[in-house]
């Protein structure tokens, strides 16, 4: 798997770029640079795409998102930094060399789309493969193969504008796909499309990279879109990173207070998901006893406890009226007394799903991961805390960390 | 004191005429064999294409035309051409009008293999394309019998010259339109080539210039309009064709084969136009055949 990773990256427009840089590392202001007709519009940054994660970089128009991600492969050269892509610095390739790179290693999607309006959805998502050389009978399968992966089997013979907004994206992104690169740059690829359909194409994103866990560059401007999809936020203001961090990282502690207007308008209910807010679950094991599990309640002040098996599995949970009612009878093992109906979430279902079920059982949420072991508990209070605003408390890092740990996965 | 006054006052002369005439003297004497080629090659594709086009039957040739008219954009077309061509036929201006039509057809091609590349370096290059403008302007601009008095003497009386001056002047239209269409296209698109690796050439090819076709073939059509507004010009230095009757006409002040052989150019016109303005704008039969083709053959 892939990794992209930007090493003080500047990027300036205008002439003399080079001694501009130094300027700018001097200290002088990017106003003085303005007026020399010189325009920076990447500062110094310097972040990393790790493997299988969306990084998503989120800035308003001006930014200098939209430059970054085109150095990122290429299409636009650093006036000074390094970006390296499986720890090769492209900036140091020839021509030849960042082509071969870009047909094997990167695809991209565009906010306008780019098809092809003079070639067939088939061709158009065949695009990548005939650019690699790879023969026409292969070529012609695995474009078949990409849209239905998007859902849009069936459209292969159709032309571009003969499709809807929200159908020409999936075909830019089948076209991206198509070529079974592991970096995915995606350049504001859901902005131009009307929000219903945009949020289609977000939940489509996020269950295809459930199954492709592909490294992901996304850019937007939309911060609820950057917390829905994005692993790790990078919030950029006038060329820099102004922030980088997970969704909660940046819902809890804005960096300064341009971040926190932004955070402002976001939904936290839905971008916040269940592995984000997941506090410390308290277990016992299958086969410990009864008393065990009274021993963790009376602990820690619960009325109910997880019980997981030896893989760290959920079974259920177990109350305690009947675990106090199986230590009276003197059960060996907690296991006979499990509920098994407790009520659980998946690390990425977001918080707004959750509501129903808490409010129904008073019972805290059990957050799994795809092999069903639990990752943590969200109760209601912990639910009701994530939504407050500034929300700093003891199990908020062990928590971050526990999502950190999970998306680095 | 006034003589000293004017002899100061006035500009010393910069003898342009004497360089032209140098020049074209030049020309003369060291290109001999390259313009005694152009002549031959020139006189050649004329006798051959006009030979070919007047070798049927006018009804014939009419025919065919029509059934190209239908071809490319309808019933309609093919009528007017049907009728328009028979109209010529009668009158008796057909192998004139068929002469033209070579004409036309050898300057537009000439101009076209020569604007076509231009045009792609000019929109690839900010420096081709500010030396290629004022080029272009002065073409333009330049009357066409300037340049017609060296084409004589070079290439002496005949379809040469003629032929020479009217791919000059219809050129530049082409370079133009060219360039424009290539720069026109959505830089986005040009990107997406790029971002999935194809070369400079590929990108070329696949993307700038498909896409570029409509403003490409707008350029084509500019050409070919270009080359019959230069029949009669050309016809004044022995270019056969309708513009030679013409300027028969116009100089033994005969109003009748004026109007008639005018009628003709005019109906000729409005054909070349029809037909080659369907080229870019993806109407007609043609184009409604081409996609389903493509759609299935790719």
């Amino acid at each position: 798997m892939a990794t992209v990773r930007a090493q003080n990256v500047y990027k300036l427009f205008g002439r003399n770029t080079k001694n501009a840089v130094r300027d700018l590392q001097n200290g002088t202001a990017r106003d003085e640079l303005r007026d020399r007709g010189i325009t920076p519009a990447v500062i110094d940054v310097s972040f990393e795409a790790r493997p299988g994660e969306t990084f998503v970089v989120m800035g308003l128009s001006g930014s200098g998102k939209s430059t970054l991600i085109r150095t990122l492969n290429g299409l636009l050269t650093p006036t000074s930094g390094s970006v390296f892509v499986n720890d090769e610095d492209i900036t140091r390739m020839s021509a030849k060399q960042i082509r071969h790179m870009r047909q094997n290693t990167m695809s991209m999607v565009f906010q306008h789309f780019a098809l092809f309006p003079h070639r067939t959805i088939r061709q158009n998502v065949a695009y990548g493969l005939r650019i690699r050389g790879v023969p026409e009978d292969t070529l012609l399968d695995r474009a078949n193969e990409s849209l239905a992966l998007v859902g849009l089997a069936g459209w292969e013979n159709h032309y571009p504008r003969q499709l809807s907004g929200g159908m020409q994206q999936r075909v830019g992104l089948a076209r991206a796909l198509a070529t079974e690169t592991d970096v995915l740059l995606m350049d504001e690829a859901f902005s131009a499309l009307d929000p219903l359909i945009r949020r289609d194409m977000q939940d489509q994103l996020i269950s295809l990279q459930r199954e492709l866990a592909k490294t992901i560059v996304f850019i937007t401007h939309d911060l609820n879109e950057a917390m829905r999809l994005g692993d790790r936020i990078a919030i950029m203001r006038a060329g820099e990173i102004v922030q980088l961090g997970t969704t909660k990282e940046i819902l809890d502690a804005p960096a300064d207070s341009y971040v926190a207007e932004f955070v402002q308008d976001v939904d936290r209910s839905r971008v916040l998901t269940a592995g984000a807010v997941a506090e410390q679950a308290h277990t016992v094991r299958l086969d410990e006893p009864p008393q065990q599990a009274l021993k963790v309640m009376r602990g820690n002040e619960l009325t109910e406890v997880f019980v997981v098996d030896f893989d760290d599995r959920l079974v259920g949970s177990v109350a305690y009226a009947e675990a106090t009612l199986a230590a009276e009878r003197d059960q060996g093992q907690v296991g006979a007394s499990v509920n098994r109906g407790a009520p659980t979430a998946q690390r990425s279902t977001p918080i707004v799903e959750l509501f129903e079920v808490a409010a129904d059982s008073g019972a805290p949420v059990a957050v799994l991961d795809a092999d069903h072991r639990l990752l943590g508990a969200i109760s209601r209070a912990a639910l009701l805390r994530a939504l407050g605003k500034a929300h700093v408390d003891a199990t908020a890092g062990g928590a971050a960390k526990r999502t950190g740990e999970a998306t680095d996965a | 004191m006034p003589d000293i006054f004017n002899a100061a006052l006035e500009l010393p002369r910069i003898p342009i005429g004497q360089w032209a005439e140098g020049f074209v003297d030049w020309l003369e004497n060291n290109l001999g064999p390259l313009l005694d080629f152009a002549t031959n090659a020139t006189t050649w594709a004329f006798d051959e294409l006009s030979g070919l086009l007047t070798w049927p039957a006018p009804v014939v040739v009419t025919a065919l035309c029509a059934v190209l008219a239908f071809v490319v954009r309808g019933w309609g077309f093919a009528l007017f051409t049907l009728l328009g061509l028979a109209l010529v036929a009668s009158l008796g201006y057909f192998e004139p009008m068929m002469q033209t039509t070579a004409l036309v057809l050898i300057a537009s091609l000439v101009a076209i293999v020569v604007a076509v590349p231009i045009g792609i370096l000019a929109a690839r290059n900010r420096a081709v394309s500010q030396v290629v403008r004022p080029v272009l302007d002065l073409m333009q601009t330049l009357p066409p019998f300037v340049y017609l008095i060296p084409a004589v003497i070079l290439f002496s009386i005949g379809a040469t010259p003629g032929l020479l001056s009217t791919v000059v002047f219809a050129l530049p239209p082409a370079v133009r339109l060219t360039e424009l269409g290539i720069r026109q296209v959505d830089p986005e698109m040009v990107e997406a080539g790029q971002a999935f690796g194809a070369p400079p050439r590929q990108v070329l090819t696949g993307i700038q210039l498909p896409l570029a076709m409509p403003s490409i073939m707008a350029g084509v059509n500019q050409v070919i309009m270009l080359s019959l507004s230069m029949v009669v010009i050309a016809g004044m230095v022995g270019m056969p064709g309708l513009g030679q009757s013409i300027y028969e006409a116009v100089t033994r002040n005969q109003i009748g084969p004026g109007a008639e052989s005018g009628l003709s150019v005019v109906i000729l016109a409005i054909f070349l136009d029809r037909l080659t303005s369907s080229f870019g704008a993806g109407k007609g039969l043609l184009s409604r055949l081409r996609k389903p083709l493509s759609a299935t053959s790719r």
